[in-house]
Order: structure tokens, then sequence, then C-alpha cells
């Protein structure tokens, strides 16, 4: 299907594809003003203001504002991610008109109610308590943040100190400064009429006033290794290694490549750490992607004491890639990659997702079909020599357990 | 779209939602098995015979299984719950065929003595992966609390002392007692030919033995009881409470779950106003579960170590007063308004309407379309709310806390 493109004068950019065969409509909102702009000592803020602003906008309270979500059956969801603050929400294709104008009100008219300030603030100091017990997700933060430094490995939701610190006065200029239309991005999947989902953006969002953006400032990664004591009964492991942004031309050489290392049940790091060796129950590869830098985070978790084997087949496993990838290999990952990209067209939601997420990256958003053929035209010769000339290396680790291992030499 | 149905002679069950435009089709095995089938001496072999249905055939090894599933590129997956194990993969159509022979031929594995042992270990670094996550094991120490001797007071996982003590030929004992093949439901939905399917299941499931299958489903009664575990390496303190709720096949449920979403709903609930906005708690939500038998209505709740005294004192005050004076017109149409709405969207998804068919049938051997689930949740009134209520106490409660602890 034809993706549609439309940018507002104030700088907002409307994305969307029809999917006449299905009956719902899927909405996402993404406004620049992730947790990379918070105040240095005031880290969390962003996740706080997006807390703040589901507490009343427009004509209603927070009370109000989620019972008309529910009566138009839309499941709201909210993320705070270095580069937005996001929407999202699915309902019936009806309801679409009514759950935009909604929107608006949240992004455009928060109440931001100075009563409600210390609940919102408990509920955030909740999510950071939270990640003390969840050793997984504790292990490959502190990955991210010494692979990216400032402000891009930036944790969203801070510390209990930082986000005690934060003032009303900090989540209305805070607000003031960061949510405008340009560098904001709507994006709507499903069963739509694209003309008039024009028109009813420019007349909810279209007076919405641009103002500049600020750029973050940026402190060098710290990389390395950091271990984290722990008496836990599994030793968590990370690891992160510089890739290509999304961006960048090489970008599927490199995700092919990963596909390999990790993609299903016949992939290699599944193939050698769980089903050969047994030393673990989840191991993975993912890329992930700054807009001008990508890096490929690896996980696994095992008990202490196969830990210090776990991460040398994991390394070994990274460094053999640079080897290069059978023709095997890569016919069972676009097998895979295929079918993912057709069942994306049953459902609107991750369509609406992956359209945002390639205009913020791309500037532009890539059809199923394109996407498609980018998948058919993966070639061995190409991954290979991707990958000798960008050997994964530069490792950065974490672990978090009971006892620090021994990184494998080089 | 079409509901087709089939049964061989050896009383394996085919039903299908037949949705000739829709771009993939999912496909599993559903067998009546899990942890209530099992005695104390060998826990956890539903589960652990569920990965080892991944390791190989007498045509197949581990390697092929994997290997093969990704060539048709499938995403596929299985999982063991109290009463069944699955197997599930959704594929593109033109790969029906290939993946109903593969899922036919893994579910008569071979259970190799290597193959075993190398998995112990897997399922052992699993019991070790959910002794670090929270709620660390608290689910199941509640369920065993509240069920006691019932059938489904049994962990899924076992313990790595019951699973260390698992033997291949333990668990081809408990295989030949259990994947009869009048004990398996073959479900699809979605892009599916069901006459290709049919002949496929004839051919390739048409040899397994039939053979009697019992299983025990009696109702539980619930009963109040107060458990705290201790574990000092945790941050938040968290509580599962568990009390009596309608069965798979009561008419009930359907109430049940929206009494659940008025309750304890993660978002506009009544325990989301008092302990989540508030930011008293980080979690309350209550759930309705449904098993053959009896079902249950439990509630999750996580805070800080301090303030769960007091979150529970207001967990039980939202409960009392429901029971008291049951719920508004607004808030039932509020709820049938969200999980209506949940269930079209998630219904455009072939694999999702795979699970509501295999479940439905292998429950209560029964199919319903979409249509006839929202028609269910329409036609609930708040007088079905109050019967609810009246005969199932949601008071009436058997809670477990696990966390640093807090003060008496």
């Amino acid at each position: 299907m034809p993706i549609h493109v439309h940018q507002y004068a104030n700088g907002l950019v409307l994305v969307a594809e029809s999917m006449p065969w299905v009956e719902s409509a899927a909405l996402a909102v993404l406004v620049r003003a992730g947790c990379a702009y918070d105040p240095p000592d005031r880290e969390g803020q962003a996740a706080l203001t997006c807390e703040m602003l589901q507490r009343g906008c427009g004509a209603r309270d927070s009370r109000q504002f989620i019972e008309d979500l529910e009566l138009l059956g839309v499941d709201i969801s909210s993320v705070v991610s270095n580069y937005h603050v996001s929407f999202g929400g699915a309902m019936p294709a009806d309801n679409l008109a009514a759950t935009l104008a909604i929107f608006a009100d949240l992004v455009r008219r928060p109440m931001l109610p100075p009563d409600q300030l210390e609940d919102a603030r408990q509920g955030c100091l909740q999510s950071v308590r939270a990640l003390e017990d969840d050793l997984s997700s504790k292990t490959m933060q502190c990955l991210v943040r010494r692979h990216y430094a400032e402000p891009w490995g930036r944790p969203s939701q801070g510390t209990i100190e930082s986000v005690e610190r934060i003032a009303q006065s900090d989540i209305e200029a805070g607000y003031r400064a960061l949510f405008r239309p340009n560098d904001a991005i709507i994006s709507v999947a499903g069963k739509i009429e694209f003309d008039k989902l024009r028109d009813d953006i420019a007349r909810l969002f279209g007076d919405w006033q641009s103002i500049p953006g600020p750029g973050p400032r940026e402190t060098p990664p710290l990389r390395g290794y950091q271990h984290i004591g722990c008496e836990s009964t599994q030793t968590h492991i990370g690891i992160a290694f510089p890739s290509v942004p999304f961006a960048s031309p090489e970008y599927y050489q490199a995700r092919a490549a990963i596909g390999v290392l990790s993609d299903g049940m016949s992939s290699r790091l599944f193939t050698e750490v769980r089903e050969k060796r047994a030393l673990c129950y989840s191991v993975m590869a993912s890329c992930h992607s700054l807009r001008d830098r990508g890096s490929v985070l690896c996980y696994s978790g095992t008990t202490t004491e196969r830990a210090q084997e776990t991460l040398n087949v994991m390394v070994a496993e990274l460094r053999r890639l640079a080897e290069g990838i059978t023709g095997e290999e890569l016919h069972r990952l676009q097998a895979r990659l295929k079918s993912s990209l057709i069942m994306q067209q049953e459902s609107s939601p991750a369509r609406a997702r992956a359209m945002a997420a390639e205009w913020f990256h791309l500037g532009r958003v890539q059809t199923l079909e394109e996407l498609k053929s980018i998948v058919d035209g993966l070639s061995v010769p190409r991954i290979n020599c991707y990958l000798a000339e960008n050997a994964p290396r530069e490792f950065s680790y974490v672990t978090l357990g009971a006892r620090q291992l021994d990184l494998p030499a080089d | 779209m079409q509901f087709r149905r089939h049964t061989l002679s050896n009383g394996l069950e085919i039903v299908a939602e037949c949705v000739p435009d829709a771009h993939s089709l999912g496909l599993a095995f559903f067998v009546r098995t899990g942890a209530r089938d099992e005695t104390a001496e060998i826990s956890g072999v539903s589960h652990f015979l569920e990965h080892m249905v991944f390791k190989g055939t007498p045509k197949r090894s581990a390697a092929d299984v994997n290997r093969e599933l990704d060539e048709i590129g499938s995403h596929s997956n299985a999982y063991t719950s109290e009463e069944q194990t699955v197997y599930h993969a959704a594929v593109l159509p033109e790969y029906q065929g290939r993946l109903t022979e593969l899922l036919s031929d893994i579910l008569r594995p071979s259970l190799r003595i290597e193959d075993f042992e190398t998995e112990k270990s897997v399922i052992l670094e699993e019991i070790a992966k959910y002794d670090d996550e929270p709620p660390y094991g608290a689910f199941e120490k509640c369920m065993a609390a509240y069920f006691g001797d019932h059938p489904l007071g049994k962990s899924i996982l076992g313990t790595s002392a019951s699973v260390s003590a698992l033997t291949p030929e333990k668990m081809r004992a408990y295989f030949e007692q259990r994947y009869s093949a009048a004990n398996i439901v073959l479900a699809a939905a979605g892009n599916v030919d069901f006459e290709r399917l049919v002949s496929d299941a004839q051919q390739y499931c048409g040899d397994w033995k039939q053979f009697p299958v019992h299983r025990a489903a009696p109702r539980a009664a619930a009963h109040s009881d107060f458990r705290e575990i201790v574990k000092e390496t945790a941050t938040q303190q968290y509580a599962i409470q568990i009390g009596a709720g309608p069965a798979a096949s009561d008419p009930e449920r359907y109430a049940s779950r929206l009494l659940a979403s008025i309750v304890g709903d993660s978002s506009g609930s009544r325990l989301f106003w008092e302990l989540v906005d508030t930011g008293r708690a980080e979690w309350a939500v209550l759930e309705a579960h449904e098993y053959q038998g009896t079902g249950i209505m439990i509630t999750y709740l996580s805070s800080s170590p301090e303030s769960m005294p007091e979150n529970l004192e207001r967990t039980q005050a939202v409960l009392r007063d429901v029971e008291q004076n049951g719920v508004s017109d607004d808030e039932l149409l509020r709820a049938k308004s969200k999980i209506c709405s949940q269930l079209v969207l998630s219904s455009e998804r072939p694999s999702s309407r795979m699970f509501a068919v295999g479940n439905g049938w292998i429950q209560r051997q029964e199919y319903r379309t979409v249509r006839d689930a929202l028609n269910a949740y329409q036609a609930v009134t708040v007088a079905d709310i109050r019967d609810l209520i009246d005969k199932y106490q949601l008071t009436k409660q058997t809670t477990v806390s696990i966390g640093p602890g807090f003060p008496a």
C-alpha cells in the first residue's frame, strides 16, 4: 500500500498507511522531548513530565481523560526514550478522530496540576526501585550507559535523588521548552481515509507554534568493563560493540549478520550457548540505533559457576562472525524476515510504530514492498565483505552477579 | 470466515477458523496435560517434556528441528501451564504443509538420553532465572498455599531436586499416559487450507495411539491465609492474593472478567485509582483465571516494603466496598468498551485467534466467533455482577508476600 506523508507548516510530520483489511486504527505521537534533554541534575524529568501530562489535559481531569479513552476503546501506552516522549494507542477505526482530539489536548494543553505532582513523583520512584529488582534490565541499562555515555546512554527513569529534586517549575519550564510540533511525528496505520485524517490533524495541531529545539551536550563514553556485585542466583552478562546506524547504507548488512547470530532457534548464539552447551536459558543479540551511530547489544543470564564459560562462548561467536556467514544461514534469515514483514500487515500498532521509527531515522518511510526487496537483495558476499571490514570489536562489558569474570583475551 | 472441524479415527480433533484472505496462519497442538496431572515425584515433567519435544525424533536431530522451523520462517514457541501444553507456530500460507508435518513429527519425540541431560541443564537454568526475577516464585507459592492438595497447587517448573531426579524412562511413562491422540487438539486459524490440514493430519498423526486419559477436576474452596517469605536481596515487596472465581466452562466467566477489569485493570480501575495513580504501589492488578472445574481471582501488588501493610489494607477496603455496594452502570459500560475493543483488535492476528479457538475447544469443546464473545460480554448486567460477587467472596483470599519484609 502507498505511504502517505504530509508536513504541516509548523513542521509537524504525518505519516500514514491505509490497511483496508483491518477494522482498527493505530496511532503513535512522538514529541522530541525524551530523557536526553533532561537537565543534568534532573534525570527522570521527561518520565515525570510524561506522567504529569496524563493527569489532566484540555477540559478533562485525569479521571475524565482515562474514562473518555476507555469509552473509545483506546488502550493508551506511553514511552520515554532518549529522543522522544511518545504516546500510542490502537482503537476501532471509527474512533480515530475522537482519539486524535484527546491526544491533541494531551501534548498541547496539559494541566500539569501541581496538586498531582507528589503522586506522580511517587509513581516514578516506584519504577526506579522496581528496576533494582529487574537484574537483566539493570545490567543492560548499565551497559548502554557505558557504551553511549551522556546523554544517549541515559536511562529514562532517573535516580531516587534526581527524581526527588524535580520541582513543578522544572516540569512547566521543560514542557514549554521541549513540546513543539517541529521534530514531532504522528504515525497512523489502519482503516483510514488519508485526506480526512490530514485535515483532522490540521485542525487539531495546525496552530501549534513551533519553537527552536535544544541540542543536548555529549560526554565521551566510558566503555571497558564494569562488574556489579550482587548475591543473585544468576550472573547477568551484557556485551556491546559499535555498529552502523539504521540510516547507514550498510545497515541491512549489519542487521543480517546479527540475525544470523541471534534470530531464530537455529541462530548461532542459541545453538552454541544454549543448545550445545546448555549454559543458559536466555541468550540474545540485537541491533540498537541512535540517529548517527549504532551498536550491537548482547545479553545472557546464567548461573554463577557457568558464567565464565558463557561469556567466553559468546565472545568467541561474536569474533567468529568476522569470518562470514553461509548461504544456508542467510536463506533461513530471509524466510524469517519476510514472514515478519508480511505479518506486520496484520497489526496496525506494529505498522504505526515501525513507520514512525523509519521517518525519524531515515526521513522517509519504506513500503513493505521496498523492505521485501531489500531482504531479497541481501547477499552472502556483501554481508561477508561488510563483516570483514567491520569485525565485531571494541567490546564494552557489564556483568552483574556474585563474581567478577575474566575478560577473554583479544 | 468459516469454522471447520474433523475428528480422526484415533480421536485427534482438528478445529480451524478459516479466513481465506488472511496473510498468515497460526497452527498449534494443544495437549490436555500440565502440572495438575503430575505426581510430586515427577513434578516439572510436563514442562521438561515440552522442551524435549524440540530435541528430535527418529528422523530429525534437535538441530534439524530448529533449522527447519527457521527455514519456513516460522514464529514458533511452546508453553506449559497448569493444565495444557501447547506447541504453536505462525507461518505464511505456503508453508502450512511443511509446518503440519514438522509439528506432527516432533510431537512423537525420541527423548534421547544425551539430549535429555543437556536439556535438564537448560531447565535448571530456567529455574535459576525465575529465582532472580520478581515476584520470586510467589505466584506458584500462593497457588500451592491456596489450592493445598488440589491438583492445581502443583508447580509448573518443578524444583531443582524434582527436575534433577527425572529420567527419560519416567518422562516416557508420563508421555504414554498423557499424549493420547484423543487428548490432543490440532487448532488453526487464518489462511488455512482445511482439506489439506485434515489429510496431512491423517497422514502424520493417524497412527498415534489412543488410550483413556483421566483428569480429576474438583472445585476448590477459598480460604483465608497469610504467608510471608523473606527475600533479603529484593528492593520492592510483592504480594499475590488468590480467591475463588468461575471455572472455564462457567457462563459467569464473562462477568468475572468484567469485574476484574472494573476492580483491577492496570489503568482506570478502582485499584489503579487507589494505589497506582497515587504512587502508593508500582502494580495493583486483579485478574480472573479459569481452569477446568474451578477458577481464581488473583491480585498482584508491588510497592516499597514499608508501604505494603497499608496497601494490603487499602486493597481489602476496595474489595470490601465492591462486595457491599457492587459496581455502577458507568463502570460496567467502560469495562465492556475496553474489553470488547481489545478483543476486536487482537483478533486481527490469526495467531491470536488460533489461541482462542484452541483454548475454547480444549477447555469446553466449543467454538465461539469474535461476535459471540462480544455479545456475551455485552449481555452482562450490573445484577449479574452482583450475583457473581455474592457467590465468590472477593475478600476471602490466600496471601503470599515476598520481599525484604515489612513491620507486622
